[in-house]
Formats: C-alpha cells, sequence, structure tokens
C-alpha cells in the first residue's frame, strides 16, 4: 500500500469548505434556541481584594424578577481547575484577577442587563497586587490562593550527568537571560455558549466554540454535581482556539448550565472582544537563564537552565505547559551533563494556560538565540553549531531517552533548509556588512539626552538604511500528550448498504481541518472518495471520550484511530469476499477507485458499492469503534529522567528580514519552513498549518503583547493588540521532510506546533546577523530594536475617550 | 423608521430603532448570520459586507444609514447552487480554515474584483489588510485571489 497510495499525500478541499463560503456555516453565536436568554457578567474594578459584600438590594428594587446567577447557585463543585481545582466559577471569597466574575445576570436584553450590573455594589477590601513573577515566592509575598502553602504552582527538576564537571571541562562558559511576553490567542471569532435544558430527566445540552468538549463535560457534570450522561456537549462550528477554547469556555457553559437549570430556559452567554481579552487565559510569559559549557571544537558538555513562567491567578494547565519545557529545554542537541529547573508560580496578572506551542516556544528562542551566539565565539556558522551538537538517530535527550524507533532526521531537515536558502554563504555576507557604528539609542537614558545629538560617524548613509539578515531556528518535539497523561483515542464507522459512511470520532475539529485529515483515512482504507465520508456532528453523547484535542495530537492519535476502525471495516469486507469467492486465507484485495478486487487479477472484482449491499444482506456488521492507544511512557518527577513521548518530530526554519536602521522596523521577507510531520496526509491542509503557525509565530517575535498597567490590561481589542495582517510577512515556503515512523496513520505525526515554535528564534538570529544587535526580550518591536525597551502609555486611556 | 434598501439583490423594506447597528440588522432581524462579529470596532474585518460597491465594516455602520442604497453580504454572492468563481477558489487554494473571517473576507475581496478585475498582488493584498485571519496566514486566500483575477 505504502508507493499506491491513492488520496494521502494529495491536496483535499475541506470536507466543510462550501457551507464556510457561502455563509451557511453555524458558529455558537449563529444558533439561536426559542425563547433563549442573555447572561451578562458582573466583574469588581480590582486586581486582588477580598470579597466582604454582594448587595443586591438596589439591583432588585429597580428590576425585582431580574435573575441573579452567583456561586450560591452551585450545588456541585463551586470551583474547578484541570490539575489544581483553583479556579472559581463564580467568585465568592476572593478576586485575584481582574477578569474574575462574580455573578452573572440574566434576562432578554444584554443592553439592559450591562446597565443593570452597576447597581450591584460590591464590598471589598483590596490586598496588595503582585504582578511581578519574580517576587511571588518572597516570603512576605501576597498569598494569592491562600489554601496552598505558598504561591509556587509547580517545580520540575531535571538532572542529567553532572552539570558542575561539566563546566569545569569546558573551554568557555557562556550566559544569557531572556524574557518572552503575554500572548493572546486572537481567534478571530469570540467565545459564544449556549445551554439548553432538556425535558423531563434527560439533563442539558450545550452548544458552544468548546475546543475540548469531553473536558467541558467533565467540568459542567462536576458543576451540576450530577452524572456526565446527563451532560451533552455538542461543538458548534469553532471560529479558531489555538489551544484558547478550553478552561474559559468550560467555565462559560458551567454558567449557561446553572443558568439555564434555575431557570428552565436556554440561556446564551457571547463576549464581546474586550470580555474575551479580559477573561481568557494567555501564553506564559517566561524569564529563561541559560548557561551552557562548550568545547573549543564547538561540543557542548554542559547546559544548565533556570526558568520561571508567569501563571497568572490560576494554575489552569501550567504544571502541564512547563512541563513540555523541562523535557524539551535544552533543544535538540546531545548533552552530557544538564541541570534544569523549571518553575510556575502565581500572580495577580491574567491566568496562563495552554496555547499554540504550550511550553515549546520560549525555550525554542532563548536556546536557540544562545546556540548562534555560542557558534559566533567559536567563529562557527549556525548550521556548523547545530550539526556538531544535533540528535542524530540514537541519541539522548536530557531526559535521558534514546531516540530509536522512529526517523530521528533533525539534520537532514536542517541540510534540506540550508541548502534550499543558500544559508551560510547569505549568512557569512549580510555579516560582513553589519560593522556599523551607528547612533547607540539603546544606551540613552533621559540624563543623557544630549547624546541624541548625532556625531558625524553615527550617520547612516541613505544606501545602508535596509540592512538583510538570515537566521535559522532548529527544534525537536515530543508528539501528542507524552507522560503528562492517559493518551487514546476513538472513531465510530458505520459504512451504509450504499457505500457510503458516517464517520465520527472523540476529537474535535477546530478548525484545522481535521474531519477532512480523518475522511481522507477512511476513503483511502477503503478505496472510495473522501466526498463519500459523511463527518458527524461532534457530541460527547455518540462517542467515547478520547481525550482533548491538544498536544498536535490530533492526526496522530485520533487518525490512528480513524485508521483502526476502518481496518475493521475492511477486514470484515476482506473477510465476507473470500468465503464469497471461495478464495484461499492468504488471498490479498485492492481497494481503489470505489472498487474492490483481487490483488494480481482482473478477473474477480466487485464495486465498493454492490460489496457493502451483499455483506449488508448477509447479516455483515458494518459499524467498528476503532481505538488508538499509545504506547507507555514513564517519567521520574524527582530527576527528570524518563522517556516523555513515545516518537517525536524535527523541525527547521530559516527567517530573512530586512532591518530598517532608522526606524527598528523589522520587515519578514521570508520564511522557509522545513519540517517532518511523519507523513503528510492533506497536503493542502499541511501547508495550511504551517502558513498559519508562522505568521502566529512572527507575530510572537515581532508585534504581539499584552500588557498590563497597575495589573489591568492595556491591549483589550484589536486596536492595540497587533496580530499579523496580509501585508506583514511576504512569503512563506513549506518543505515537507517526510519520515518513516510506525505509530500514527502511515506514520503521520505532528506539524501544527511545530510550524509555530520555531519562527521566532530564526527572526531573532536574522536580526541578528543584519544588524549585529542580539535581542533578548520578545517582541522585537521597533522600541526594541532601537532602545531595547518597550514604551507603554502610562495610563489605560484608549483612542480619543 | 422604516428604511428601503436593497439586500443581495432583494428589495427589502424594514422598520428599525435608530440606533440599530447594520449587522445587528442582518444577524438579528433578518437572519442572516453569514456576517460575523469579531471585535465591534471595525478592527477585524469579519462583518464586512459591501454597500454600494464598497467593502464596510457592518459593525460600524447603522442600518439607517443603507436606506435606498444596494447591500451584499456573503449569503448573496453565490447564485443558488453555483459558486463564483471567488468562493471555488477559496475552496480550491485552502484559503479557509476555521472560517470565521472568510464572509469578511470574502467580501473585501468581492468588493475589490468589482472595482478592479484585474489586480496586482500588492492591490490584493491591500484589499484584504482590515481582515483578520489567524489561521491561514493569508497566503492561500491571497494565492486565491490572484487565480481568480488571473481567470478573468
Amino acid at each position: 500500500m505504502e508507493n499506491s497510495f491513492n488520496i494521502i499525500g494529495k491536496p483535499v478541499i475541506r470536507q466543510d469548505a462550501l457551507e464556510k463560503v457561502t455563509g451557511k456555516a453555524k458558529f455558537a453565536d449563529d444558533i439561536n434556541e426559542p425563547g433563549q436568554l442573555y447572561g451578562v457578567m458582573v466583574r469588581v474594578p480590582t486586581v486582588h481584594a477580598i470579597i466582604d459584600e454582594i448587595d443586591y438590594s438596589d439591583l432588585l428594587q429597580a428590576k425585582p424578577d431580574v435573575i441573579i446567577v452567583d456561586s450560591n447557585d452551585i450545588i456541585g463543585t463551586k470551583k474547578v481547575g484541570p490539575i489544581r481545582q483553583d479556579q472559581p466559577i463564580f467568585s465568592f471569597d476572593k478576586i485575584v484577577t481582574p477578569g474574575d466574575v462574580v455573578a452573572m445576570l440574566v434576562g432578554e436584553s444584554e443592553d439592559e442587563l450591562k446597565s443593570l450590573a452597576k447597581k450591584i455594589k460590591i464590598k471589598f477590601t483590596e490586598l496588595p497586587a503582585l504582578t511581578d513573577p519574580t517576587k511571588s515566592l518572597e516570603s512576605n509575598a501576597p498569598k494569592i490562593h491562600p489554601q496552598y502553602e505558598n504561591n509556587l504552582i509547580v517545580h520540575y527538576p531535571l538532572r542529567k550527568g553532572d552539570v558542575e564537571k561539566g563546566f569545569r571541562e569546558s573551554d568557555f562558559i557562556h550566559e544569557e537571560s531572556y524574557t518572552t511576553q503575554f500572548v493572546e490567542h486572537a481567534y478571530i471569532e469570540p467565545e459564544a455558549v449556549i445551554a439548553i435544558p432538556l425535558e423531563g430527566n434527560k439533563g442539558i445540552k450545550i452548544l458552544g466554540s468548546i475546543q475540548n468538549p469531553f473536558t467541558c463535560r467533565k467540568v459542567v457534570a462536576s458543576v451540576l454535581n450530577w452524572p456526565l450522561t446527563k451532560v451533552r456537549i455538542v461543538q458548534a462550528e469553532l471560529g479558531g482556539s489555538f489551544g484558547g477554547k478550553d478552561d474559559t469556555m468550560n467555565i462559560l457553559s458551567a454558567r449557561a448550565a446553572v443558568a439555564a437549570l434555575k431557570i428552565g430556559k436556554p440561556v446564551k452567554i457571547r463576549y464581546t472582544r474586550e470580555e474575551s481579552i479580559l477573561e481568557s487565559y494567555k501564553r506564559h510569559p517566561y524569564i529563561l537563564k541559560y548557561k551552557v559549557g562548550c568545547k573549543k571544537n564547538g561540543k557542548i558538555v554542559a547546559m544548565k537552565i533556570d526558568i520561571l513562567a508567569d501563571g497568572g491567578a490560576y494554575s489552569s494547565m501550567s504544571p502541564f505547559v512547563t512541563w513540555r519545557s523541562v523535557v524539551q529545554a535544552a533543544g535538540p542537541y546531545e548533552i552530557e551533563n544538564v541541570w534544569t529547573d523549571v518553575r510556575a508560580v502565581y500572580t495577580n496578572n491574567p491566568y496562563t494556560g495552554a496555547m499554540r506551542g504550550f511550553g515549546s516556544p520560549q525555550p525554542i528562542f532563548a536556546q536557540e538565540s544562545i546556540m548562534d551566539e555560542i557558534a559566533a565565539k567559536l567563529n562557527l556558522t549556525p548550521d556548523e553549531i547545530r550539526k556538531i551538537n544535533g540528535f542524530k538517530p540514537g541519541s539522548y535527550t536530557a531526559s535521558g531517552q534514546k531516540l530509536e524507533n522512529h526517523d530521528v532526521n533533525l539534520l537532514e531537515v536542517l541540510d534540506t533548509a540550508v541548502k534550499e536558502t543558500n544559508f551560510t554563504s547569505k549568512w557569512k555576507e549580510n555579516k560582513s556588512k553589519t560593522n556599523f557604528n551607528g547612533y547607540q539609542l539603546d544606551k540613552i537614558s533621559e540624563t543623557n539626552a544630549e547624546q541624541l545629538i548625532l556625531k558625524k560617524k553615527d550617520y547612516i548613509n541613505p544606501n545602508e538604511q535596509l540592512r538583510k539578515g538570515i537566521g535559522l531556528a532548529i527544534s525537536y518535539r515530543g508528539c501528542s500528550l507524552g507522560a503528562e497523561g492517559i493518551d487514546a483515542a476513538a472513531a465510530y464507522l458505520s459504512v451504509q448498504n450504499d457505500g457510503s459512511a458516517y464517520l465520527l470520532s472523540g476529537l474535535a475539529e477546530n478548525g484545522q481541518g481535521m474531519k477532512t485529515t480523518y475522511t481522507i483515512i477512511t476513503a483511502e482504507v477503503l478505496g472510495i472518495s473522501p466526498n463519500d465520508v459523511y463527518y458527524l456532528e461532534t457530541d460527547t453523547g455518540l462517542i467515547p471520550d478520547s481525550g482533548p484535542t491538544v498536544a498536535s495530537r490530533s492526526t496522530l492519535m485520533g487518525g490512528g484511530a480513524v485508521k483502526a476502525a476502518s481496518d475493521i471495516i475492511r477486514n470484515r469486507l476482506e473477510e465476507f469476499l473470500r468465503t464469497e469467492w471461495k478464495l484461499k486465507p492468504q488471498a490479498q484485495f485492492l481497494f481503489k477507485d470505489g472498487m474492490v478486487s483481487l490483488k494480481g487479477t482482473d478477473q474477480l472484482k466487485i464495486s465498493f458499492k454492490d460489496l457493502c449491499l451483499s455483506a449488508y444482506k448477509n447479516g455483515i456488521c458494518l459499524a467498528a469503534v476503532g481505538w488508538y492507544k499509545s504506547p507507555e511512557v514513564n517519567w521520574d518527577e524527582h530527576t527528570g529522567q524518563g522517556s516523555a513521548y513515545f516518537t517525536y518530530v524535527y523541525g527547521c526554519q530559516v527567517a530573512e528580514v530586512t532591518v530598517e536602521m532608522g526606524t527598528g522596523k523589522v520587515y519578514v521577507d521570508k520564511i522557509t519552513a522545513v519540517h517532518n510531520p511523519g507523513k503528510v496526509i492533506n497536503l493542502l491542509g499541511a501547508e495550511g498549518q504551517v502558513y498559519g503557525g508562522v505568521t502566529q509565530g512572527a507575530g510572537y517575535a515581532l508585534w504581539e503583547q499584552l500588557t498590563s498597567a497597575e495589573g489591568k490590561i492595556r491591549e483589550l481589542n484589536f486596536d492595540q493588540y497587533l496580530i499579523p495582517t496580509a501585508k506583514d510577512i511576504k512569503e512563506i515556503k513549506p518543505i515537507f521532510v517526510e519520515g518513516k515512523d510506525i505509530h500514527g496513520p502511515w506514520g503521520a505525526k505532528s506539524l501544527g506546533e511545530p510550524t509555530l515554535e520555531l519562527t521566532s528564534a530564526a527572526i531573532a538570529n536574522a536580526i541578528k546577523n543584519a544588524i549585529g544587535k542580539r535581542f533578548y526580550n520578545l517582541p522585537i518591536n521597533l522600541e526594541e530594536v532601537l532602545l531595547r525597551r518597550k514604551l507603554f502609555p502610562k495610563d489605560l486611556k484608549r483612542g480619543s475617550s | 423608521m422604516i428604511i428601503n434598501f436593497k439586500l443581495n439583490g432583494k428589495e427589502k423594506s424594514v422598520t428599525i430603532s435608530n440606533n440599530k447597528r447594520l449587522i445587528d440588522l442582518l444577524r438579528d432581524d433578518l437572519k442572516l448570520t453569514g456576517t460575523k462579529e469579531g471585535c465591534s470596532i471595525g478592527e477585524c474585518g469579519a462583518c464586512t459586507v459591501i454597500i454600494n460597491g464598497k467593502a464596510v465594516t457592518s459593525c460600524l455602520v447603522l442600518a439607517q444609514q443603507v436606506d435606498g442604497c444596494e447591500v451584499i453580504t456573503v449569503e448573496g454572492l453565490a447564485d443558488g447552487d453555483k459558486l463564483t468563481k471567488l468562493q471555488e477558489n477559496f475552496m480550491k487554494y485552502g484559503a479557509i480554515q476555521c472560517g470565521f473571517c472568510t464572509p469578511g473576507m470574502l467580501m473585501s475581496a468581492y468588493a475589490l474584483f468589482l472595482e478592479n478585475p484585474t489586480p496586482s498582488r500588492e492591490e490584493i493584498e491591500t484589499a484584504i489588510e482590515g481582515n483578520l485571519c489567524r489561521c491561514t496566514g493569508y497566503k492561500p486566500i491571497i494565492q486565491a485571489m490572484i487565480s481568480t483575477a488571473s481567470e478573468e
């Protein structure tokens, strides 16, 4: 089968494309139920406070029939969370971040409810706000959650070899610190959900922009104190997620459910962009310290890493996000001695959780920046230092895992990227042109502003105003959940007696094209067209819990389950044919173009359609549940050693930029993205992942940043939170170097997150190549390039208001 | 107040309140939910519709402003089951992922083609620079538009 794919690897149009180009696709806020009411949130204008009293009397006087829902309406769990249950559905004891919600008003008009909300009098006692994560662990730091001993959410150590001995044996040591910023997912569809109480004893149905229906079901059921079966989560078309419609949506669903059951009517919650950015979680800002010991020949012998992650007000996914960091922080390099500490702490900042990349973009920015600096010290090119230290088949990772049983093709991926971009000669040429005294704006402080008067040597020749740079970054990435938890997925396939088929998996379509990938897999196994496969609506009532749609695991795990289900049906059909055609048990068949034939002959053939009808008439079951379970992985919490993931993917991105010396503007000319996703299932979908991931990665590198003034977010909408537009990135070139693997459908693994994690590091290295300056703090925006610091307005004023 | 306008080729007469936004008239009153709301301040472009041949963000327009105008929404692009070349190319080149920006993106693109059937790449990028997309990195969208232009 390997060499004769019918559809696998070709570009296939999305199965949901038609409804999406005609405006017929139903997103959560496009769905309305008769008699539905709206929920509007009530928040407190503070960052950190004790709630003393919530007084509804003025509100009730103004509108006696207003429906108020708060913590007192919750029968089950009042606080939820994937690992630690520290996040309230409605805050009742404390406010720990400005997004917190104390109550929800329910009624027919959102506008009316919003003005009514002002009549609620909330008495609270302000507490000192903790916004600097470096102060979180100080003994006098305010405790964000008093039920825990301190503000430490998690600490992962990793100890391999003897790092001090490694430093002693090194010819030189290089140390640097880096920081990364808060980043918003910026899915274009804001959160929306509708909870519909069902008749009699049937429970509740929840329809929404929900990334992880099974996690959502678990949260809602625990809040209602109901069995799982009485909570049915149905996913509406999801307008982007990128890891972002998990915790927030589970909590919104729970609020809508509590309200809907209290009133006995459907309740819809839909967020404005401002509310979405205010309350939803972000990508973790990291502070990263790297110390690297190296031999003269370029071999790295010791690496010591200290990472502090700002978990914000709730633990959310912090323990899992930072776990991926501890596994991968030393990069795709074989290093004998590694000492890593990763800590996540509470602050009063917006909470941080899952976002595309999931704990990898931050350490990759640091580790790939420092690799270039080490190369510079040794007079090596960036690709040379990586070839010396990069993983080869049989290499051992920082956690002591031997890389085997898959194509460890990191160096092939690197080589492809270097050759494709003519990297080395461009890099050397650009570097030779960076000798420039220039004005040292970053050295100017307010006290020596007279230096702003340029000296003759400071003037830039107009011809040298634009500087070209090229830079690269490489990574390895563990596929799926790894030792984070149980890793298995299900798919349901029901072939009809006319040869068409229903398909459903327990993972969710977030816009990435998963349904199309799955229909291709079934179509390939059964030799039919993807158009013959009808993908059913995602509904927790119809399919086994398959875990969350995260960790770039859909193609690998869900795809594995779809293939398993398809293989079960194909085997049954083959068995039936052997009996019908009186063949030997070893007889082989060809399923292709809607026909099934005995391999190697034209004599025995039947259309797939007729075969299904015939099998059906003979009582053959043509429905099956496929199950795909990951192999065992293991992890020692104390030493950070173990087989963290059962397989890995490798990537290399090359960034080519132009830097405008006078303004600090960085133009992204081209990103060449070389990835090994295992096997490409849908070429159109795979390229789409690269274009999207690289663009988000460039936004992370150059523009995107969420900041706060005294704990309150400044950038609450797209006028201030800047994501890339159609004009910001000139060219993106995806290249796939496929590798063999025993896991996943035909060896297909992960792609979504690798595409994003490398871009910021490649751009940072390209900027250094262009202008000779190294930047340590993302994003590398205009001010950072010119001044090495960020400039912000002093207050929260927006526009002309 | 009562306004009269042409919507997707058909004459409409509707009674509205003075402060109703065009997006709310379309989505809530006329049940045309293809037009999306992403930011409510004219930054994301998801609510883009065409008014008298120009792409406009319908969250920033009062419904009464379209009195006497011709309005096209995403629902008005296809002629029954027959898609426009632009829609077909959006499908063919993978210009859609989650699809939430797609209606607005299509309307900005369509408005460009109404004005200029053979735009340059730069004109194409400028036409959609006010439409944010977080999934596709814009490249397949631009490719779909370039192909549409070359088929003219």
